[in-house]
């Protein structure tokens, strides 16, 4: 008789549980821990109290990345109180030790998310853990891999285990072939604009169909990196050909004594077929136009070519409310056309989408043409020192620099806006990233998510244009 | 950890939904390298008029009278009652930290988001999930009712209104252990450390390149 077909998800859990307690919780094995300045302090301080080690050095990779500036690096960190988390950081790392640290002006340095898969430190078939609620990212590579809060970063420095039980499991398959001009953050928008950002609470989301089959590794981090938008812990791609060539050859992947046995491993890990999700959705990808949110949370979200809503439309209050103080915060009427939004800054950067793809999609909108009068500030940040030096190497910085925008050292920047790379009050902007909350990117400032080339293209026309007639 | 059994006190209303941890406590309070002191600084951009930085002396910011925790009816509030989806986005413990630090021991609300939940309960801080009609009229009543307040129980899993009325919660029973006696998390998984060593050791053999 043949075993039940089960999820990759199923897989990836039933792999690591160490063992569990009577009320179904696991003991759950973690392969690979990220860590960076913001959410370890507290962590390794806990650890220096109750007088206990590491359990596996070789398992954490360190790096710097929200509070270190994008200009500069020869004056250091300015703010003081900033230079001190990056500096308890490094004091961290010398004490407890790491596989790889990569401190603050590292050629190598870079967000977290982009520095592990780009250094073959996340593998297929791991648990990955980070203090930080995107790394569902590395769930692209078939890992499980999931944010956790500051405790729980102890629990796994001391124990190499996470308390946990299973997820339910959601399938969402992207069937068909997206237009020119829509990609990977054009697909996690519109899924999170039909679910909501609490539509996959409790769930493993796995992204399916051929849509995300014919995504790059980099385009299924996008995904996988908004799964967490959606309210699911973790997002999941299978192992296909696409992951397989892209781990090949990078620092940390097995050598060739190993690589046999690995590359087999890793070819299970996909969901056998008549595995059962609790829940399936299907999309057809040609539907999908290019996405722009409109208001304070990513399920506020249309088509480029749409409006904001109007709150009279919603019946029930709770939504209207909603929709009101969204609008009120971002100081806009109802029944805007996108189009018709105008920007002050442009940021294209984050874990979201600051990867080598990412920037040759945005630099093939604005090749030969120049960033718009009106806009103050467009600015390019690279996700890590080799997405940069990689980027360069093409001549991608020229081409942004010769638009007007800037070109600047790797990091979270504009993102969360802990560094010096903030929107004013009042101030609107295109950007790539992943949060749309108040005061994100600054208190007072607004943000409208979009995907790379819809960045560039507000960029160059200073207000929302549907890039699809540009590429 | 903070033990929780039994809590009686005043509740005050956070009338809406997806509220996320940026809001609950802002990134720049994020680069403080300790656990405490964050309860000034919880709500920041909606509790006070001007932009917040850390190591400021918050009892000379200007208030913003608008925002509920700053009403006098809800003074000493110690319990949250809050809507959909509270505490989605970032996984930032910080957030349970302020909200503790402020004197909140629970919330009640119809949804938390995951990791929030999970970073609440390390940290003494119980939130109870209710049906949403229960939801709804407790924001009824706390809106018609100062001074209103609830008991919450967590050995019978009861809410408690004012009226008399109880409401059932449901909790997995490892956390409520846990909260019930104030546990160690680490050391209750240390006592399972000779089987992640046989686990490991298993894993050594199978995936060698998982080891450096
Ligand atoms: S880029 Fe933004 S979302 Fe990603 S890790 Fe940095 S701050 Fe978090």
């Amino acid at each position: 008789m043949c075993a039940a077909p089960r999820t990759l998800y199923e897989k990836l859990w039933e792999d690591h549980v160490v063992r569990t307690e009577e009320d179904g919780t696991a003991l759950l094995y973690i392969d690979r821990h990220l860590v960076h300045e913001v959410t370890s302090p507290q962590a390794f301080e806990g650890l220096r109290m109750s007088g206990r080690k590491l359990w596996r050095v070789d398992s954490v990779v360190a790096t710097t990345d929200h509070n270190t500036p994008t200009t500069h690096w020869d004056r250091g960190i300015e703010d003081p109180v900033s230079r001190l988390q990056v500096e308890t950081l490094d004091g961290n790392m010398r004490d407890f030790g790491a596989l790889v640290y990569l401190p603050f002006r590292d050629r190598r340095m870079g967000i977290v998310h982009v520095i592990g898969p780009e250094l073959g430190a996340t593998l297929p078939g791991m648990t990955v853990v980070c203090g930080d609620s995107h790394t569902s990212t590395h769930g692209a590579f078939a890992c499980l891999a999931q944010g956790i809060g500051t405790s729980e970063v102890e629990h796994v420095l001391a124990t190499q285990c996470l308390l946990q039980k299973p997820s339910r499991t959601m399938r969402v398959d992207f069937d068909g072939v997206p237009p020119a001009g829509v990609g990977a953050k054009d697909m996690a928008l519109y899924l999170i604009g039909r679910i909501g950002t609490a539509g996959g609470t409790g769930f493993a989301i796995e992204f399916a169909g051929a849509a995300v089959r014919a995504l790059s590794m980099e385009g299924r981090m996008t995904l996988c990196n908004m799964a967490i938008e959606a309210g699911a812990r973790y997002g999941l791609v299978a192992v296909d050909d696409t992951t397989i060539d892209y781990v090949r050859g990078r620092p940390y992947a097995p050598d060739a004594s190993h690589w046999d046995r690995a590359e087999a491993y890793w070819r299970t890990l996909v969901s056998d077929p008549g595995a059962r999700f609790d829940r399936v959705i299907a999309i057809a990808a040609s539907d999908i136009a290019p996405q722009v949110t409109w208001g304070t949370s990513p399920e506020m979200v249309t088509d480029v070519v749409g409006r904001t809503p109007d709150p009279d439309d919603f019946e029930d209050q709770q939504s209207r409310q909603g929709v009101v103080a969204a609008l009120n915060y971002m100081g806009l009427a109802p029944r805007t056309p996108i189009h018709d939004i105008r920007v002050d800054k442009v940021f294209i950067g984050s874990c979201t989408n600051s990867r080598i793809e990412d920037l040759r999609a945005a630099a093939a909108v604005v090749r030969g043409r120049k960033v718009a009068d009106s806009v103050r500030l467009a600015l390019v940040v690279p996700g890590s020192g080799l997405v940069k030096a990689a980027a360069e190497a093409e001549g991608l910085d020229r081409v942004f620099r010769e638009a007007g925008f800037e070109w600047r050292e790797p990091g979270c920047s504009m993102c969360l806006a802990m560094n010096a790379d903030r929107l004013e009050p009042g101030e609107r902007c295109a950007s790539t990233s992943n949060r749309n909350f108040e005061g994100r990117q600054g208190q007072g400032g607004r943000t409208h998510l979009v995907s790379p080339q819809m960045a560039a293209a507000a960029a160059v026309a200073g207000h929302f244009i549907d890039v699809r007639g540009m590429v | 950890m903070q033990v929780f059994t039994k809590h009686e006190g005043l509740v005050a209303p956070i009338d809406r939904a997806n509220v996320d941890t940026d809001a609950i406590i802002p990134k720049q309070f994020l680069k403080s390298i300790r656990r405490s002191g964050f309860g000034p600084n919880l709500f920041d951009e909606w509790r006070y008029l001007d932009h917040g930085e850390p190591g400021q002396d918050c009892s000379q910011r200007p208030l913003n009278p608008d925002f509920v925790l700053n009403q006098s009816r809800y003074r000493g509030a110690s319990i949250l009652l809050t809507r959909d989806n509270f505490g989605c986005g970032s996984s930032r413990e910080h957030a349970p930290w302020a909200l503790a630090d402020f004197g909140v021991r629970a919330l009640v609300g119809t949804s938390f988001a995951d990791i929030f939940y999970n970073n609440c309960l390390k940290n003494g801080l119980l939130p109870v999930r209710l049906p949403a009609a229960d939801v709804a009229e407790l924001f009824a009543q706390v809106e018609a009712t100062p001074g209103y307040r609830l008991l919450i129980d967590l050995e019978t899993q009861t809410v408690t209104r004012p009226d008399g009325k109880s409401l059932k919660f449901d909790i997995d029973p490892f956390r409520r252990h846990c909260l019930m006696n104030g546990l160690d998390e680490i050391g209750l998984t240390l006592v399972h450390a000779d089987a992640i060593r046989t686990y490991e050791g298993r894993r050594r053999l199978e995936q060698p390149w998982l080891f450096r």
